[in-house]
């Protein structure tokens, strides 16, 4: 399969809807277009089953390669495995539900669309990219998309949130940079592939992991550079919110892992302890900053910083167990805080505020939305059966690897952090949702419409899905794991 | 004079054509209406960027003075294609402008100016070359002859000009005075970094960063950039800085390659200095012509970064870099001109709003500053990239960074104008604008070119294959 369709399908679509006219067309060519990107993942998902049954070893499967500055070694080179995969299939999940709730969007609907489906180009080229200067061109594409989608279609302080948004995202990025220039001054290429073959002198890797895990970090909310995070996902308009919490955050952790962890092994030992504390602070602290909150927004975008601080923990650990639940914590994660975000937006769209003391008992006229709601919560509290909790026992499991106090502690930490998440998550569910009518004026409001109806059914299908049979996706993920678990053990030990 | 003279001063020529062209037809058809004298010369200009695409031999004429190699054809001829910009965008402001002849006449007098710098292979004709093209401009930059703050900017520009002139000057002749000669080949041989040349050298640097404001030196830029006419700006910030800087690139790597270790540190300062204060100052202004002049400032300081490369790839950068700039900074100014010309405003909180009834010019603003703040999939970011690779070369990881972490400031100021274009909404925002066919046509070109020259690897990979010449004589 020739992956650059991935990049091609949203930018041919957003060229689509340029030339529509009428509010109609518009949103189903958008429709169109995220359909045909969910069903080129699945499309991909299937290639690639059959190449691995097939008995195909190779790391990165679908490779393809042409010079892009050839006298300065760039290469646009893209491939896929497991864990791309599943960021691919997660992206386009998000993608289509994202669309679907858009429906309501009435000023500058065009404009509003064809940034969205640039973002989403953004994020596949980002999951394909096996070199880092191309990678790092798509991470770096979402910037105007974003900004502009806060900015123009979002609520509250927009313009500082969507200002903030992007010049902590643009400082990630140029601490990024420099950790590129420095893998590549050391290696001599961008290549993702080769620079994992050279080994990095130990001298390099100890000056620049800092830059490109801090700068990943940045977009994973690790801490203390979160504080974008609340301001962005609050302010940003409904599908903007589930991107950015579902996709967005996820680059951060898939570059963490793909780029900073496995091509500086050796410095990812060094500073695993630093990133285990820093992981933890960010679990508990955005833990406990999530019970102060009363905007419905604000518990979710807090809530996130909680919970990618197990991405990062995951990370950290270095354990093939818990770098695996750190991945299957971003698909967790991606699906599940689209589908909360989702259930808020069409929550405020009715009744207008997002607060949680001036809503209550919208199960009674909202029956659909309030279960979506619910269902999201149950599944960030961690309950059986849906994804949140394989994730989480996962990173657990693979965290009480690490022998050695502090690792320990960490660990056990992070496990009573889940109780302050359910305490929070308990009290906004019980607050909105159960209980009397809290506004007589809540009597008339209607209840999910068909295409809020299917956003909904997607996402809880995909958190089910992982909830259920989780073996399907670890079983995606390992291949891609391994290799980094064995540079990682192939690694000298500096202490 | 030979035929192969003729043809390695071609461009030269060309434009020498142009301006006696002009004087006949103003001499002899008085009564010509602008519109007339503005269509012809723009097809002539258009004609010259498309006689500068035929590449060109290595030459040397007048005993060294004057050498040419595809690299400068190619360069001379970006210049080309900005003069034309230029001169599109202008449209607007010209049509009612009673001295278009000797708008033009001016232009192109600094035009051959800065070929004839360019090309020069002895100071000497360096400076003659550099003379030639600053005397009109500072004529050119009071051309607003209502306006006194037109006359004002051009009297700074005088001064400011003639002062760093004068350290040229100096400069040229301490240099003269260590080593017997002016010329480029024979003035490499001969130095070797002694204390006297050191001070040559500061003197002849401090010249070239007053011509590029590159910042202790460019405390000139924002006054002469506000109060010249918005098309002079344009054509200061990017033709006259694009034209010194290939020049400087080849003194410094040609004439003053002995001394490589000595300036690499002083250029790694100006370079600093230059992105810190350019964006410093950049942040609070509420014009956008000032704007525009600090963030110029910033810019040298990037640019520089890539000339500190000193390799081949730096070389590359920095003329793949100027192509950028040329294609983001016009765009720019030309929505600044526009506006300016059919409504009179010039500040940031007038363009709140613009998008309401202004969406492709809206769009135009937002995608050049978006290439000359370094995001992608703008050329901007490629440019911006390469650069700083080039300069991470000789290892300086400390300046890259303070290079990083400038863009993200640069960012800031860009991104308050996008804001108030698309997010903010006044109770008066700008009417519909009609925007005439030749800035059209300028605009279509500059987005193209913003949007193609970093995609496409070709160009880069052109540029590239071109330089390297400078270490050959």
């Amino acid at each position: 399969m020739n992956l650059s369709l991935l990049i091609l399908a949203p930018l041919i679509t957003a060229v689509a809807v340029l030339f529509c006219g009428g509010l109609n067309r518009i949103r189903w060519v958008s429709l169109a277009g995220v359909t045909a990107q969910l069903a080129l993942a699945f499309v991909l998902l299937v290639l690639y089953w059959r190449e691995r049954t097939g008995g195909n070893e190779a790391a990165m499967l679908f490779q393809s390669r042409f010079a892009w500055f050839p006298a300065l070694n760039i290469w646009y080179h893209v491939g896929v495995d497991g864990i791309s995969v599943v960021m691919i299939l997660l992206t386009a999940f998000v993608m289509l539900a994202a669309v679907l709730v858009s429906w309501r969007i009435g000023t500058m609907v065009k404009e509003f669309f064809v940034l969205l489906l640039l973002l989403s180009a953004g994020a596949y080229g980002f999951f394909i990219s096996l070199d880092l200067f191309t990678l790092f061109f798509f991470l770096e594409i979402s910037v105007i998309p974003k900004f502009l989608l806060i900015g123009v279609w979002g609520s509250g302080r927009k313009e500082y949130s969507a200002m903030k948004l992007a010049l902590m995202l643009m400082a990630g990025s140029a601490l990024v940079f420099i950790g590129l220039l420095g893998l590549y001054y050391s290696v001599g290429s961008f290549d993702w592939q080769q620079i994992s073959r050279t080994p990095v002198p130990v001298a390099v890797q100890r000056i620049f992991f800092p830059f490109l895990f801090v700068g990943f970090g940045v977009f994973t909310a690790l801490f203390p550079l979160h504080t974008w995070v609340p301001d962005g996902h609050s302010s940003a308009p409904t599908a903007a919110s589930m991107f950015l919490a579902g996709i967005s955050m996820k680059l951060g952790g898939y570059g963490c892992l793909r780029v900073a962890v496995f091509l500086m092994p050796e410095a990812a030992k060094e500073y695993s302890p630093a990133i285990i504390l820093l992981a933890t602070i960010a679990i508990v602290y955005g833990a406990f900053a999530t019970m102060m909150q009363k905007d419905l927004k604000y518990i979710n975008a807090y809530s996130s910083i909680s919970h990618c601080g197990f991405i990062l923990l995951g990370i950290g650990m270095l354990t093939q167990t818990a770098m695996t639940g750190a991945v299957m914590q971003m698909i967790s994660h991606g699906l599940m805080t689209a589908l909360f975000f989702a259930a808020i937006g069409m929550i405020y769209d009715r009744t207008h505020t997002r607060m949680v003391d001036r809503l209550g008992g919208l199960l009674k006229v909202m029956p659909y939305i309030s279960t979506v709601f619910v269902i999201a919560g149950l599944c960030s509290l961690g309950l059986p059966g849906l994804s949140g909790f394989v994730a989480e026992i996962t990173v657990f499991m693979g965290s009480w690897q690490r022998t050695g106090g502090m690792y320990r502690l960490a660990t056990i930490l992070a496990c009573a952090s889940i109780v302050i998440t359910a305490v929070y998550i308990l009290r906004a569910t019980g607050q909105t949702i159960m209980g009397p009518l809290k506004d007589p004026k809540y009597n008339g409001l209607t209840d999910a419409s068909w295409n809020e109806r299917l956003a909904g059914i997607l996402l809880v299908g995909g958190i089910v899905a992982i909830g259920i049979a989780p073996y399907w996706l670890s079983n995606l993920l390992t291949p891609g794991i391994r290799p980094i678990v064995d540079s990682l053990g192939k690694a000298i030990n500096i202490k | 004079m030979g035929a192969d003279v003729i043809f390695s001063l071609r461009q030269e020529l060309m434009v020498t054509a142009i301006v006696f062209i002009l004087l006949v037809m103003k001499v002899g058809m008085a009564e010509l209406r602008t519109g007339v004298i503005l269509n012809v010369v723009n097809l002539l200009l258009l004609a010259n960027v498309i006689l500068g695409c035929l590449g060109g031999p290595v030459s040397v004429a007048f005993n060294g003075m004057f050498h040419t190699n595809p690299l400068i054809v190619l360069e001379k001829n970006m210049l080309n294609l900005a003069t034309l910009l230029v001169s599109l965008l202008a449209y607007d402001w010209l049509k009612g402008h009673r001295h278009v002849a000797e708008f033009y006449m001016l232009l192109l007098a600094t035009l051959t100016g800065f070929f004839f710098m360019i090309s020069a292979g002895n100071l000497l004709m360096f400076y003659l070359g550099l003379e030639l093209s600053t005397i009109p401009l500072a004529a050119l930059s009071s051309f607003d002859l209502e306006k006194r703050q037109s006359s004002e900017g051009a009297m700074k520009f005088i001064l400011s000009a003639a002062f760093s002139s004068a350290l040229l000057l100096f400069g040229i002749s301490l240099l003269y005075g260590a080593t017997g000669t002016l010329d480029f080949g024979v003035l490499s041989r001969r130095l070797d970094g002694s204390a006297y040349q050191l001070f040559a050298f500061i003197l002849i640097l401090s010249g070239f960063a007053f011509k590029v404001s590159a910042a202790p030196f460019h405390f000139w830029t924002a006054d002469v950039y506000e109060g010249s006419p918005v098309p002079v700006t344009a054509y200061l910030s990017v033709v006259s800085k694009g034209a010194v800087f290939f020049i400087f690139i080849q003194v410094l790597y040609i004439v003053f390659k002995p001394m490589a270790i000595n300036w690499y540190k002083i250029l790694v300062l100006l370079s600093v200095l230059s992105m810190t204060v350019g964006n410093l100052f950049a942040l609070r202004q509420e014009r956008l012509k000032r704007l525009l002049a600090f963030s110029s400032v910033a810019q040298s300081g990037f640019i520089l970064a890539g000339v500190i490369g000193s390799s081949r790839a730096g070389e590359a950068s920095v003329v793949y870099f100027i192509l950028i700039y040329i294609f983001s900074n016009l765009a720019a100014f030309g929505v600044v001109s526009l506006i300016s010309a059919q409504t009179g405003k010039e500040g940031i909180r007038d363009y709140r709003g613009l998008y309401t009834n202004n969406k492709a010019l809206s769009w135009v603003m937002a995608i050049s500053l978006f290439s000359l703040a370094g995001i992608p999939p703008t050329a901007g970011f490629f440019g911006k990239f390469f650069l700083l690779l080039a300069g991470a070369g000789k290892g300086n990881y400390v300046f890259i960074g303070i290079a990083a972490l400038n863009m993200v400031v640069s960012l800031y100021y860009y991104l308050r104008v996008v804001k108030a274009i698309f997010m903010d909404t006044p109770d008066e925002p700008i009417g519909k604008l009609n925007i005439p066919l030749m800035p059209n046509i300028a605009f279509v070109i500059c987005v193209v070119g913003i949007m193609v020259t970093g995609l496409a690897g070709g160009v880069y990979a052109y540029i590239y294959s071109l330089s390297g010449g400078l270490y050959g004589y």
